[in-house]
């Protein structure tokens, strides 16, 4: 039987950051899976939804549905967007049957990257390379709804060449928070420095995570401290060799 | 109005953020110490009774408040019902004038804080004095709690030394132990000659009729006991049915406030002193404050907020509480519990830009340990804002555009080929053109560099991809 699975690559994705998406694709298909690219997907709600304008999200979230509707398995590059399916569209439905049975319907084939690979694809040895000293970001979310923790670490620690070091803090918060970034700026911008200064510690010269816009707060933090130290994606890890 | 100004200022000052760094820091580090498998095997399972005891209080207020009434009376004690904060601090300022009373002593309470007791007992000629050790520091900086287990949390003994020489007329001293050892001079002879002692209340005990309070300094005890009138003042969520429910609250409490199985004194007062007793007061009430909290009981998700036992974990496991600190929180509870249950008590249009000012990392709920789902509540409480409040014209425009652009997928991607054109890049972004310098793209760029924009998005990408496969 063919394995087959849908991306859905996220709005920051494949807005900001596609080498993401080209990475995860080619980590999925090393390991046999055909995929398919639903080119209707947009966002998934989680900025509306997470600003108070729960109109706005259930709009998206319904185009969501109808785009992903049939598909086998959903993979997602980011905890904060899978969690936003599997457990906020619920909240945003509440009181709609139709729609409450539909997302109960999808919330369980939605899965975030490494927990697809490590539940599902069986994977832990992907055949990646790097040589690199690297560090593993907790994003809150993936951390704090969907409880992934060690899978990306397990991921990590396969990989050939890449020592993973541990920071004091890897489960702080980064700063980045959606709309929370630019609104409360200066906060913000403080919690990224902690977190960089806790990054800067561990002597790594890679930061990982599972979340791009984690990423991009982290990145923007060190880019703009002058620190040579740099970002990648988790699928971009594995998909190097 | 959001106080960025004025946490701005925060974050610029150096010292006090390592001030509330540190300390909030080495509070964390005792509570995962405290609440470790090897060392407290059943947290997690307390955690869920402590949940569902609050629950079911809650859902059945009515009979245990005049259950604790009714247990308060056949002591000896008598139960105040009051709707607001002021007709506390009026029934307070009544007995004292009945009483002629001069001088009140008072340990940490933070309800009394709702009243600005202090200084309502001020204007009306009483000395009002704090006899917890950060309380009273406070009190002589003239400042409101900066956390509400640790009021003092951002002052450091240098801090403190500076404010005693300053107050005190005494000689510069820095080591803690003695700087206990001059608050103990002074507020000794303050406990043996107070008309009044007020306390507050960290749980109420319906079966048994039984204020509890927990401490580690004695101060509490001395205050309940020493003058001849105790007044205790709790918010009605304080309520737990049984005295045995303790079991569960007295061991979640230490460990999480201060990583102490059992804080050093734990008192339970009923009733004034009977004949043959020793110690006690001849006076004993127990005022109830409503104070804008029966308004959350008629919701039962938002409920949740008044299971709060005030233990301050989710203040010193904030990110954002650890960066603004204390003082940039409009009301008296800071953090974020202070930041869901002060536009519930209030409404939402006081200071809707709290449930905002949270990254929603949810450390908060992690260790929260009556299971308060506090970011739930927060994005509750956005929505509110959302639908309840005037929000700028230009926010509401932002969210419409973006869901017409995330339903309609040939635009969506056509968005960012937009920003690709306008400040094309290929190394991360330092500054921008001025006419593009504006709104949030200009607040992200006031902290961090800015991505450039791809070539080309993922959906071009993969159509490419296809195209050279076929
Ligand atoms: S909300 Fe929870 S963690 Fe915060 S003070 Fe209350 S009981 Fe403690």
């Amino acid at each position: 039987m063919p394995k087959r699975a849908s991306l859905f690559v996220t709005c920051v994705v494949d807005q900001v950051f596609p080498s993401v998406g080209l990475a995860m694709a080619e980590v999925l298909e090393r390991l046999g899976w055909q995929l398919d690219f639903p080119e209707a997907q947009t966002c998934c709600g989680q900025p509306a939804f997470n600003s108070g304008y729960r109109a706005q999200a259930r709009k998206v979230a319904l185009h969501f549905l109808d785009v992903f509707r049939d598909a086998e398995y959903i993979v997602v590059p980011s905890g904060s967007c899978t969690s936003m399916i599997s457990h906020h569209f619920e909240e945003l439905f509440a009181g709609d049957s139709a729609r409450l049975a539909e997302t109960h319907a999808l919330a369980p084939r939605v899965y975030e990257f490494s927990r697809f690979l490590t539940e599902v694809a069986g994977a832990e040895d992907v055949g990646a390379r790097m040589d690199a000293v690297a560090t593993y970001h907790d994003s809150c979310h993936a951390l704090r709804e969907l409880h992934i923790k060690d899978a990306p670490r397990r991921l990590l620690r396969k990989v050939r060449g890449l020592e993973l070091r541990e920071m004091d803090i890897a489960d702080e918060c980064c700063g980045f928070g959606g709309t929370f970034s630019v609104k409360f700026a200066d906060v913000s911008g403080a919690m990224a420095r902690t977190k960089i200064d806790s990054i800067a510690r561990t002597g790594a010269g890679l930061v990982v995570s599972i979340d791009s816009s984690c990423l991009m707060q982290i990145q923007g933090a060190l880019s703009r401290a002058g620190l040579p130290i740099r970002t990648l994606h988790l699928a971009e890890v594995l998909a190097s060799r | 109005m959001t106080p960025l100004v004025q946490i701005r200022e925060t974050i610029a000052n150096a010292g006090l953020q390592q001030a509330i760094y540190a300390s909030t820091g080495r509070l964390m580090d005792k509570r995962r110490h405290a609440v470790a498998p090897e060392v407290f095997p059943d947290y997690q399972e307390l955690r869920s009774q402590a949940n569902l005891l609050k629950r079911h209080t809650l859902e059945h207020l009515d009979f245990y408040l005049e259950q604790f009434e009714n247990n308060v009376a056949a002591r000896g004690g008598k139960v105040i019902w009051c709707r607001t904060p002021g007709e506390v601090a009026d029934f307070i300022l009544g007995l004292a004038r009945e009483r002629e009373a001069r001088l009140v002593v008072k340990s940490k309470s933070m309800t009394t804080e709702e009243l600005h007791l202090n200084e309502r007992l001020e204007q009306h000629g009483l000395e009002a004095v704090e006899t917890d050790l950060g309380e009273y520091i406070i009190q002589l900086a003239g400042q409101r709690p900066y956390h509400i287990v640790a009021p003092a949390l951002h002052m450091t003994r240098y801090d403190v030394a500076d404010l005693f020489t300053g107050k005190l007329r005494i000689e510069k001293e820095t080591a803690p132990e003695k700087q206990t050892l001059i608050a103990r001079g002074v507020l000794r002879q303050k406990f043996l000659s107070a008309d009044i002692g007020i306390s507050g209340a960290n749980f109420l005990v319906a079966d048994s009729g039984a204020v509890v309070l927990v401490e580690n300094e004695g101060n509490a005890r001395l205050t309940t006991s020493a003058p001849p009138i105790h007044i205790a003042v709790a918010g009605i969520e304080k309520m737990i049915p049984r005295a045995q429910d303790l079991a569960v609250f007295l061991r979640l409490l230490g460990s999480s406030a201060t990583g102490q199985a059992l804080t050093v004194y734990t008192s339970f007062l009923a009733g004034p002193r009977r004949p043959l007793e020793l110690d006690g007061p001849d006076e004993f009430y127990v005022v109830l404050l409503d104070g804008g909290r029966t308004r959350l009981l008629a919701d039962a998700e938002r409920r949740q907020s008044l299971f709060c036992i005030r233990c301050g974990a989710c203040l010193n496991h904030c990110p954002v509480y650890r960066k603004i600190g204390g003082h940039n929180y409009p009301w008296v509870y800071s953090g974020p519990i202070g930041a869901i249950i002060t536009p519930q008590f209030h409404g939402i249009d006081r200071d809707p830009w709290l449930p905002y000012a949270s990254s929603l990392c949810g450390a908060c709920a992690e260790v929260c340990p009556v299971k308060i789902d506090i970011p739930k509540l927060l994005l509750d409480l956005r929505a509110d804002v959302t639908t309840r409040t005037r929000r700028g014209l230009a926010e509401r425009f932002a969210f419409r555009m973006y869901a017409w652009l995330a339903t309609s997928p040939a635009l969506f991607g056509f968005a960012g080929r937009v920003a690709a054109l306008l400040a094309p890049s290929n190394t991360w972004i330092k500054r921008l053109p001025w006419f593009l310098n504006v709104g949030p793209v200009a607040k992200w760029i006031s902290q961090r560099d800015l991505p450039p924009p791809p070539a080309k998005s993922f959906r071009r990408l993969w159509k490419e991809r296809k195209r050279h496969a076929a």
